[in-house]
């Protein structure tokens, strides 16, 4: 953001404190309704983001994925979302129409999904796609795109952007897939990126790499980060705070160099249930889900 | 006794040879790791082992037994595999019981309520889920009527597939106690197919490190807890475990 697109003017500071957080969410909550009625997967969370990088950590179905979707208003009907507050530099994020809505996805706010399999449109070019949300959101001659193209698929680490620009996604690895959506997102200049397991799906070795790109391009263009995940120490090692979840409720927060210390019982218990390297526990802490079943 | 021997194979998916020349010896009672990142061909050695992969070159041995290249009714006693995916692996439409059955229904076996029940207990499920369907189960539940079905015929060796890389950390975390308890008590041979190092370190004795279809290294697990693999690979994985990148190692 800090080059180019129209400069919303707002205090670089850290969401937590800060005068104007880049996202501010109050009592946000999720429902789906069953055959026993309306069932609430994010039961009124709040938190605030800034130019910052905000971790949030949970296992399926503790609606951490819910909350990032419902962010960019992407939950479809029957399911219904509902907050006090859900503001984006000053913008009122529920009261949008569909049509408002898309001119802030992918320019101001992106997300990268999980499995770029999926992700990608498999009958259009790698290079057609990133240009696509280009052209989408502002006007460019031909030429300055592909330039824009080639410069952004270099800047994702990707050797000879001109050959790989003419690709389809079949013909690209996982990792080089999603360092191609990594692309596709950040190539608008978007303020607050949304990153939803952007390494699940990808070998432990690519993964590192995909993640440092984004905190590089994040760190460099002074964007706001939200990394949903369900891996703990990848959270606690890229971002700097932390939102723990659990079924619908953020159960903690803190400050990621110090998850360590969290004393949640739930985020102690995952913190106890992953194995390490160095591993000499005979048996692993399973975790005792009734130690917080009351809150 | 060698559990598990492999003697110069190499593996191929029609015109495309993906594993060339491997050779190991697993001993009875060992727990073994394959790792690598996907496409190094770990999981086909095993699909090979398990006759899934028929067409291979060179010689496998199950409990000292040359292995044909089918599937045979006299290794599947054992010989079982367990999947990666529990959502995919158990048939949607038969309840747990017929799930845990069917193995013994094949190979002839009697008794087969009471050996259910006892397998049941054994994986630590209770009895009420006996004549549940898969969809009533939880991701780490179904886990455990999957490695059920794989001891139903009391074998000797199990070939573990990514048992718990779909599960959550917590779930993750019970199956591996679960494995570690019944290798104690069966004195079973694991052959464990993971990219996960930390599992590794917490359920196995060697392991060998995988890259495009090869053997890169094999070593003690103590030499992985340590961080002393030797080969520059098996230090690059164990970085990119702890998150770091070593320079210049992109392949």
């Amino acid at each position: 953001m800090a080059n180019g697109a129209p400069p919303p003017s707002f205090p670089s500071r850290k969401g937590e404190g800060g005068a104007e957080p880049l996202l501010s969410v109050k009592n946000l909550r999720v429902s789906f309704p069953t055959h026993r009625g309306r069932v609430e997967v994010v039961k009124g969370i709040s938190f605030s983001v800034g130019k910052e990088r905000l971790g949030i950590v949970g296992e399926s179905g503790s609606g951490k994925s819910m909350t990032g979707r419902s962010i960019l208003k992407l939950i479809r009907k029957p399911g219904l979302v509902t907050a006090d507050r859900m503001e984006f530099d000053g913008i009122d994020l529920l009261s949008q129409s569909e049509k408002q809505m898309r001119s802030i996805r992918g320019a101001r706010i992106s997300m990268v999904m999980q499995d770029p399999k999926f992700s990608l449109n498999p009958v259009m070019t790698v290079g057609e796609q990133i240009g696509e949300a280009l052209v989408t959101h502002t006007r460019l001659p031909r030429r300055e795109v592909n330039e824009r193209i080639w410069a952004m698929l270099d800047s994702v680490r990707i050797d000879d952007p001109k050959r790989v620009a003419g690709l389809y996604p079949h013909e690209v690895s996982g990792g080089m897939g999603q360092r191609v959506m990594i692309a596709m997102m950040l190539i608008p200049e978007p303020e607050l990126l949304i990153a939803d397991e952007p390494t699940s799906a990808l070998d432990v070795s690519v993964q590192a790499q995909v993640l440092d790109i984004i905190d590089d391009l994040v760190t460099t263009k002074g964007m706001g980060l939200i990394l949903i995940s369900h891996d703990l120490g990848l959270v606690s090692r890229y971002c700097d705070r932390i939102l723990v979840m659990n079924s619908g409720v953020v159960v903690e927060e803190c400050a990621a160099g110090e998850l360590e210390n969290a004393s949640h019982p739930y985020t102690r218990g995952l913190l106890a249930a992953m194995p390490t390297i160095n591993e000499q526990r005979d048996e692993l802490p399973v975790l005792d889900r009734t130690l917080w079943a009351g809150t | 006794m060698s559990a598990i021997e492999l003697n110069n194979v190499d593996i191929s998916y029609g015109d495309s040879k993906v594993v060339h020349g491997i050779n190991l010896d697993i001993a009875e009672g060992e727990s073994f790791a394959l790792v690598g990142e996907s496409g190094s061909g770990k999981s086909t050695i095993l699909r090979a082992i398990a006759g899934l992969a028929p067409d291979w070159t060179g010689r496998i041995s199950v409990l000292c037994k040359p292995r044909t290249h089918g599937v045979e009714r006299a290794v599947a006693r054992q010989l079982q595999m367990v999947f990666q995916d529990p959502y995919g692996s158990l048939h949607p439409r038969k309840t747990i019981d017929a799930a845990l059955s069917e193995p013994l229904a094949i190979n002839g076996v009697g008794n087969r309520g009471e050996r259910v029940q006892a397998m049941l207990n054994a994986v630590g499920l209770d009895q009420r889920f006996r004549f549940r369907f898969p969809h009533q189960l939880s991701g780490g539940q179904r886990q455990r009527v999957a490695i059920a079905r794989a001891l139903m015929l009391e074998p000797k060796v199990l070939l573990l597939d990514e048992p718990t890389s779909a599960l959550d950390v917590s779930v993750q975390a019970e199956i591996l106690n679960l494995l570690k308890r019944l290798r104690r008590e069966q004195g079973l041979t694991y052959l464990l197919v993971t990219h996960n190092l930390p599992v590794v370190s917490f359920l196995c004795d060697r392991l060998a490190v995988m890259r495009h279809g090869r053997i890169v290294e094999v070593a003690d697990v103590a030499l992985l807890k340590q961080g002393k693999l030797v080969e520059a690979y098996s230090q690059e994985l164990l970085a990119a475990t702890e998150g770091r990148v070593l320079v210049g190692t992109t392949s």
